[in-house]
């Protein structure tokens, strides 16, 4: 396939990566806030379940030379650690009584 | 009764007899007037950590630093023969700032041959020599030998490069950090040089939020939601207790027990914790680092959890027993307001496994941020109503207690030698 992002191995988790490949942790947070808790669950299922193959599979690359697809999922990953907190200690999708705080990461390593 | 050993005197408060243990005033976070005063007593006397050398990766590598609580930016550049220096940024001609990008206000980095003037092209070597001046004859005899950048005492203890912006430092940063912080060196922070950094404008003081992280009485409680409830329900039954507080002048620290987190029971963690392999406290696989410097684990913990080194007066380093560390900044902008820098620091990754594993240490030192920043605006917001104007702070607290304290000093010091003058 062309034009899927993740590698064929993982199609089963393609439905997600046009919405949670996000290369900056500024996107995933983004994305995170804007999504609904039921997408965020379904999103987390999905992941979670194929987190140890998907990590074994980045692992076959040097992580200065991944190939695309490779490094989409580990974006994808990325995005499962963020969303985690929303299910296994909020239940929402932002950190309780943070209304008004803001930290923002303007540096990240790459990948 | 507590747990761990206290110091003879029965607790470490008392074991510092100079701190006293009546309720503190927090005036010091609320008053415009004290805040005035810390610009010249505190923020143009101490030496203050604007970065690493990791920053300046070569000749010619520079950065800004806004200190604004000092109405001063710094520019710091690695210059021709690898040294670090540091100049006022400010251009010797009209006084237009040297070193900037589209807003005035904002840092900037990068790398250049030369400083040159955005207003009328002076330009300035990686030294601070003034080397061009556009139409020199125009001027009345200016010698360019006089007009160079003006110099910032700069300079660098265990990679961190420090600035002074007194005429004459009292102290050289040696003498400044003291015992206590330079038993440090040798720890391998050159070696981790894969950085996340994290920047928040907080609606509080900068010692309120100082205070937020070098007390962990409150994590068992505000934090108790990020820990499944088996867990919170035991820390909060046993609250926090350190085996360790050390005060060495105006620097402080705690030291902690550690968790084997991967000894618990599997329900006491959160499954991502499993997944990655990782969590607070950082990566359960930690790197090899060697022997550690002396002034690490003082309390000589097994398991140890981390050392918080409170240096004084805005900077905190906070190394973690699974070999990476933290830096905290806490940069001033009004007596209500400042900017905080957080700074996570790891051996960099040698493979996707790794590196998924300070992911999660770095969005779970955001979630735990995130919860004490909103705290602290809401700390702020009650102190001002001046309603209660003091307040008790137990032993698990005394090196808020001491903060507070050696601001006071610091001021008092500063106002005697004013008013003899």
């Amino acid at each position: 396939m062309a034009d899927s992002l993740l590698p064929a191995e993982f199609a089963d988790l393609e439905p997600y990566a046009a919405d949670w490949c996000l290369a900056t942790e500024t996107e995933r947070y983004g994305k995170r806030l804007a999504t609904s808790m039921q997408d965020i669950q379904a999103f987390y299922d999905a992941v979670v379940s194929r987190a140890e193959a998907a990590i074994a599979h980045c692992d076959r690359f040097p992580l200065d030379a991944m190939p695309e697809d490779a490094l989409n999922l580990l974006h994808l990953l990325y995005s499962m650690i963020n969303v985690s907190f929303c299910v296994e200690a909020w239940g929402q999708q932002r950190v309780p009584d943070t209304g008004a705080a803001m930290l923002d990461c303007l540096i990240e390593p790459v990948p | 009764m507590s747990r761990l050993p206290k110091p003879p005197e029965g607790s470490w408060t008392e074991h510092y007899p100079e701190l006293g243990t009546a309720p503190v005033s927090y005036e010091d976070s609320i008053s415009p007037e004290f805040y005035e005063l810390e610009r010249e007593a505190i923020f143009r006397r101490a030496w203050l950590n604007v970065g690493r050398v990791e920053q300046l990766p070569r000749k010619g590598s520079y950065f800004t630093k806004e200190v604004r609580v000092a109405r001063t930016s710094v520019v710091v550049v690695r210059d021709g023969g690898g040294g670090v220096r540091a100049f006022f940024n400010v251009c010797r001609h009209r006084g237009n700032k040297l070193v900037w990008d589209e807003f005035p206000g904002e840092e900037t980095s990068g790398f250049c041959r030369q400083f040159t003037c955005k207003y009328h092209g002076w330009r300035y070597g990686l030294d601070g020599a003034l080397n061009f001046v556009q139409q020199e004859g125009e001027f009345f005899d200016l010698d360019k030998e006089d007009f160079g950048l003006v110099p910032v005492h700069c300079e660098v203890w265990a990679g961190f490069i420090f600035v002074n912006l007194a005429r004459e430092p009292e102290q050289s940063l040696h003498d400044f950090l003291g015992p206590m912080v330079t038993a440090l060196d040798g720890y391998p922070f050159d070696k981790m040089t894969e950085r996340f950094y994290y920047r928040a404008e907080v609606g509080a003081n900068w010692k309120l939020y100082m205070d937020a992280f070098q007390e962990f009485y409150h994590a068992p409680v505000l934090h108790a939601k990020q820990t499944p409830a088996k867990f919170s329900t035991a820390a909060q039954q046993s609250g926090f207790e350190a085996p360790h507080y050390q005060l060495d002048g105006p620097h402080r620290l705690v030291s902690t027990s550690g968790i084997v987190a991967w000894e618990l029971a599997s329900d006491m963690r959160k499954p991502m914790e499993d997944i990655t392999r990782s969590g607070l406290f950082g990566p359960w696989d930690g790197p090899e680092l060697g022997e550690m410097p002396p002034g690490l684990n003082p309390a000589g913990c097994d398991p140890w959890g981390l050392d918080s080194f409170q240096l004084w007066p805005n900077f905190v380093i906070l190394i973690w027993s699974g070999g990476w560390y933290l830096t905290y900044q806490y940069w001033p902008t009004s007596y209500n307001t400042h900017t905080f820098e957080g700074n996570l620091y790891f051996v960099p990754a040698r493979n996707a496994r790794e590196r998924v594993a300070h992911e999660m240490a770095a969005v779970t030192f955001k979630e735990y941020g995130l919860q004490d920043g909103n705290t602290l605006e809401a700390t702020q917001m009650s102190l001002e109503s001046r309603a209660v104007t003091h307040f008790p702070l137990n032993d698990q607290e005394i090196l808020c207690r001491h903060l507070h304290k050696v601001a006071a000093d610091w001021v008092e010091d500063y106002k005697k030698n004013h008013t003899e003058v």
